[in-house]
């Protein structure tokens, strides 16, 4: 009995660590994104007339970085709330 | 300070007819369906050659909008066809289900199955359009280029647009309803814990009122439930658009 509490503890904050180690794949979307965004800025600069269609490519470009950012985010989602391992024990 | 976050929560559960389950998100999706439909009503009674009302201006104005986009993405060959009302339909019942929580009710768009159903269907449209612009055999054969080697790899990208489409879509909006449900706890808390420093029956009285939580998330749901919505909506429309135009490819 005792033991299976402290399995069920270890595994918990396992958990938790598994889904903070997780999310540093938010790194990736928020370099990538800003990279994105500058370099809109930049050609909106030059050409301020082109301000719409770039806005537009720009959110869709930021969209398709942003995938990467989101699964590691389910990925957490999945550990903190759903808690897979739990039922091993 | 208790957090709740929780998916659908199941109204109706009837384990003797195959395990059918009535969720929040059905109930939800049914309730912004009869809105779009009520909206869709008044604005198309008394329609006249030449605007008369207001309500026929803003209707005119919201099909051109759809007409405008799916003419700069798709290109003219579309316009004409059933993807201009497809779109306009997939971009109000994203919009309405994401801005459904800002009444309070559970965002459809935040279960995962709603936005996968649509992405499959979505799926389905661009493998129709693969196989009508190809042929079967042409579709087939697209698979094995540019070397047959890339064949696993391909049948992996095939599946994985749907499959991250779906995510993107629920990822945003779900990960707004979770952020937004810690920072009201955690502004609770910390109400809770400055006020209870107060002496004697005062600050034990004000410790139970969260007056932090009253009006710092109102700013963050107006970026996670309004732009966020909206956004997203857009991004799966366009998503959708161009996968399909890429699908028809340069038949005209």
């Amino acid at each position: 009995m005792e033991t299976s509490i402290l399995a069920k503890a270890i595994v918990c904050g396992c958990s938790a660590l598994g889904a903070g180690v997780a999310m540093i794949g938010g790194l990736g979307p928020g370099i990538g994104e800003g990279y994105a965004v500058g370099k809109a800025l930049e050609s909106m600069a030059r050409q301020p007339e082109m301000r719409g269609t770039l806005t537009t490519t720009m959110f869709m470009g930021c969209a398709v970085a942003e995938t990467t950012g989101l699964y590691s985010l389910i990925i957490a989602l999945l550990l903190l709330f759903v808690n897979p391992f739990t039922g091993l024990f | 300070m208790d957090i709740d976050v929780t998916g659908a929560r199941i109204l109706i559960s009837k384990p003797e007819w195959g395990g059918f389950m009535l969720t929040e998100t059905v109930v939800v999706t049914w309730c912004v369906m009869a809105v779009l439909i009520g909206v869709c009503f008044v604005l198309t009674r008394n329609l006249q050659v030449h605007p008369q009302t207001k309500r026929q201006v803003i209707a005119e104005q919201l099909v051109g909008a759809i007409q405008n986009l799916v003419r700069t993405t798709m290109g003219e060959r579309f316009l004409s066809t059933w993807y201009v009302p497809f779109i306009g339909a997939l971009f109000a019942l994203s919009a309405g289900c994401s801005l459904s929580s800002m009444v309070g009710a559970y965002a459809p768009t935040s279960d995962l199955s709603t936005v996968l159903g649509w992405a499959l269907l979505v799926f389905v449209l661009i493998t129709f359009n693969k196989l009508r612009s190809n042929g079967p055999l042409g579709y087939l054969k697209s698979y094995t280029e540019p070397i047959p080697i890339m064949t696993p790899f391909n049948i992996i990208g095939e599946i994985a647009t749907p499959v991250s489409m779906a995510f993107r879509h629920f990822g945003n909006i779900a990960s707004g309803s979770v952020i937004t449900a810690l920072i009201y706890g955690g502004l609770s808390a910390l109400s809770g814990m400055v006020l209870g420093l107060l002496p004697g029956a005062l600050g034990d009285a004000l410790s139970h009122i969260p007056i932090f939580a009253a009006g710092i998330p109102a700013v963050l749901s107006l970026y996670f439930d309004l732009f966020s919505s909206f956004l997203q909506a857009f991004i799966f429309c366009m998503l959708t658009m161009v996968y399909v135009s890429d699908a028809a490819g340069g038949a005209e």
